[in-house]
């Protein structure tokens, strides 16, 4: 590789301390990602996948804590960062898509408003530039009459409306990364179809980078160019994303795949991972699928696997990886 | 008896006035003093049957008043109009003694199963709740314990389990329990809503192969409500497409997903995201949102977003029709094929 990687994180964890114990809900995830990549962050409930993009953002509060590891935005680590340089990191160099757009806007505020702030913190713009600036950007994601609709407020909006707003505001400073965390989730499926096409066409025009956090697999196969697969906090396995869908390495993300029922072929039943995900206050030692795994043999349950290269681009962590052809 | 449909469903409406009170409602304007209605046209005409042992799923986006069919037919609402025939029997006017004895073939399993289990009863009770509602005798009730726990296991939970209370359960362990207390009466339908949406993609695998299962083992008849199409697929024998309270296109599941032919079935099944490598079906892609059930379009429900609409669909609203296989579409492009650009 030589072109130096936008964003790299090490080894993160963040903990959080709480009267029932310690939960490591992201318990030492490394990954990277490049310029004009989108990199597809996904795993089930309890995963944390979320914890993730909140750590790289520094919104993480008492009681959790990034307890080690690095977040390193082009060399600059943020997890070191004081909170004033992390306030003028966010929205300028790193934004983010939250899930819900009825709770992510302020109701109180015009929609104009809270276009404008973005810019009143982030650029040196007057006015007049800066009220251009919301109106080229808002009708750039599909909203018509942009002027006047400044003038609204969020209830005005649809649920998709109000998610091209969203957008709208974390791409306007131009930043270099956008997390996306569930952005399509609470959205109807042709609303969504419209709403990925849109991100895709931004992220191409602007040449930013985005961290696409999904438990849809089939969103991630259609956007995102590399995959990290999370479970109870660990990585159990990255790669791209042709790769990771055609023939996985991991028993978990085998499952996961095999679990979605396939619109080309009528199974009479759909394989299943049994069981579910352990409780995250208290792993279980050695690998933390094993329990779960169909491949599992002694060795897993003693010692951690760590995340080894597999065949094509996947670096999976398991004692016991597919190779391709083989049956789960 | 045996070739009468379980469910059969005729011109179903629901209408819901949201118009508020007295005062909400008074207009004073040019055209003088008047009360206004305000009416939310969730259903509006909906006409389907499932036969026993069959699994009919209906599909569509947030509003197309899906899980409201659903909740008309389980009763929660009294329907504005229409039929609903349960083995036969019309009990779209029952009250509610009367709908007592119906609820012992009709059960319903609903979408969230954090919100569906009373927090405050044992496993135990809740499943046996609507079995004690049908059982009168007291010999009966003898044996109500012993099929608490035939109907736990049969679910894939343990006897152990029926002591506990709902929060000492997963997500995919409730929705078992929702099952478990659907099936205490051995009821003939299940109307299940949105049964595995709130469920991760690996249990919700266990969810629909259990509820396989339980079909090929009771004959239960299922109408499952749910707004992912590859869940559909999966599941269904035949599936209704709804949009705005209207049954768009109504076929067996394999004619469907093979040759879709309304405009909006066409659009649904090109939009949804796929892991394999892109189907080779044509792109609709839709623009705008689905207009407000306040103010219905004249005409066909479907003609705002519709990117082949002309003058006869706001003129003339299209209804179902029969075009083969079993398959039925309400679009005027089937009468005007050579209208039909894609």
């Amino acid at each position: 590789m030589t072109d130096t990687p936008l964003l790299e994180v090490q080894d993160l964890r963040t903990y959080f301390h709480t009267f029932a114990g310690t939960v490591k809900a992201v318990n030492g995830v490394s990954f990277a990602v490049r310029k004009g990549e989108v990199m597809g962050l996904v795993g089930e409930s309890g995963g944390g996948k979320s914890v993730v993009g909140f750590s790289i953002l520094g919104l993480i509060d008492s009681p959790g804590k990034i307890e080690g590891g690095q977040i390193l935005l082009e060399a600059e680590d943020l997890a070191q960062a004081t909170e004033d340089r992390l306030r003028a990191v966010r929205g300028r160099e790193i934004s983010m898509v939250f899930q819900d757009p009825m709770t992510s806007l302020n109701p109180l505020h015009t929609v104009g408003r809270q276009m404008d702030e973005v810019l009143r913190l982030h650029s040196d713009l007057d006015a007049g530039a800066r009220h251009a600036a919301c109106v080229a950007m808002l009708e750039s994601v599909g909203i018509s009459r942009a002027a006047e609709r400044l003038r609204a407020y969020p209830h005005q909006f649809s649920g998709g409306m109000r998610q091209r707003v969203v957008i709208a505001i974390a791409m306007l400073a131009r930043p270099k990364l956008i997390i996306a965390d569930e952005p399509t989730t609470a959205l109807d499926v042709t609303i969504q179809s419209q709403i990925l096409k849109l991100m895709r066409a931004q992220i191409a025009g602007t040449g930013a980078a985005m961290i696409l956090i999904t438990h849809d697999l089939a969103v991630v196969a259609e956007m995102a160019d590399h995959i990290t697969v999370l479970y109870c906090g660990n990585v159990v396995e990255r790669g791209r994303t042709r790769d990771l869908i055609e023939a996985p390495s991991h028993p978990y993300t085998r499952g996961l795949i095999d679990s979605i029922p396939d619109t080309t072929r009528r199974l009479d039943r759909l394989s299943q991972i049994p069981g579910s995900v352990p409780d995250i206050r208290n792993l279980p030692q050695g690998c933390n699928f094993r329990d779960r795994c169909p491949r599992a043999q002694a060795i897993c349950a003693e010692t951690e696997p760590e995340l080894t290269q597999q065949h094509a681009s996947l670096m999976a962590a398991c004692h016991f990886p597919l190779r391709p052809g083989d049956s789960a | 008896m045996s070739d009468t449909p379980m469910l059969e469903v005729r011109e179903l409406k629901m209408h819901f006035d949201v118009g508020g009170g007295i005062l909400d409602r008074l207009r004073v304007d040019t055209r003088g003093v008047r009360l206004e209605r305000s009416v939310v046209h969730a259903v509006n005409g909906v006409s389907f049957a499932i036969n026993r042992a069959e699994i009919m799923a209906l599909v569509g986006e947030s509003g197309c008043g899906k899980s409201t069919v659903a909740k008309t037919i389980a009763r929660i609402y009294k329907p504005t109009a229409g039929e609903i025939r349960v083995e036969g029997q019309d009990i779209a006017g029952y009250g509610f003694a009367q709908m007592l004895p119906v609820r012992a073939k009709m059960q319903m399993i609903f979408q969230d199963p954090y919100a569906s289990l009373n927090p405050r009863q044992r496993v135990r009770d809740i499943v046996a709740e609507p079995l004690l509602e049908q059982t009168h005798t007291a010999a009966a009730r003898a044996d109500v314990p012993a099929k608490i726990e035939a109907l736990l296991a049969k679910v894939g939970l343990s006897t152990e389990h029926a002591g506990r209370y709902p929060h000492q359960f997963s997500g995919g362990q409730r929705q078992r329990i929702g099952i478990a207390r659907a099936l205490s009466v051995t009821p003939g339908l299940i109307i299940a809503d949105e049964p595995v949406s709130a469920l991760d993609v690996s249990i919700q695998a266990q969810i629909l192969n259990l509820m396989k299962d339980l079909r090929d083992e009771f004959g239960l008849a299922y109408l499952f409500i749910s707004h992912d199409l590859s869940v559909v697929h999966h599941i269904a024998d035949r599936v209704g497409v709804m949009y705005l309270g209207f049954l768009v296109e109504n076929a067996p599941r394999d004619v469907l997903f093979k040759r879709p032919r309304h405009p909006y079935t066409r659009a649904l099944l090109s939009a949804a995201p796929s892991i394999k490598a892109k189907r080779d079906i044509e792109e609709i892609t839709l623009t705008g949102e689905v207009p407000s059930a306040l103010q219905l379009p004249s005409g066909c429900c479907f003609r705002t977003r519709c990117p082949f609409a002309w003058e006869r669909c706001a003129a003339e609203r299209p209804v179902l029709q029969d075009v083969g296989d079993g398959q039925t579409v309400a679009c005027h492009l089937i009468d005007e094929p050579e209208r039909d650009t894609a």
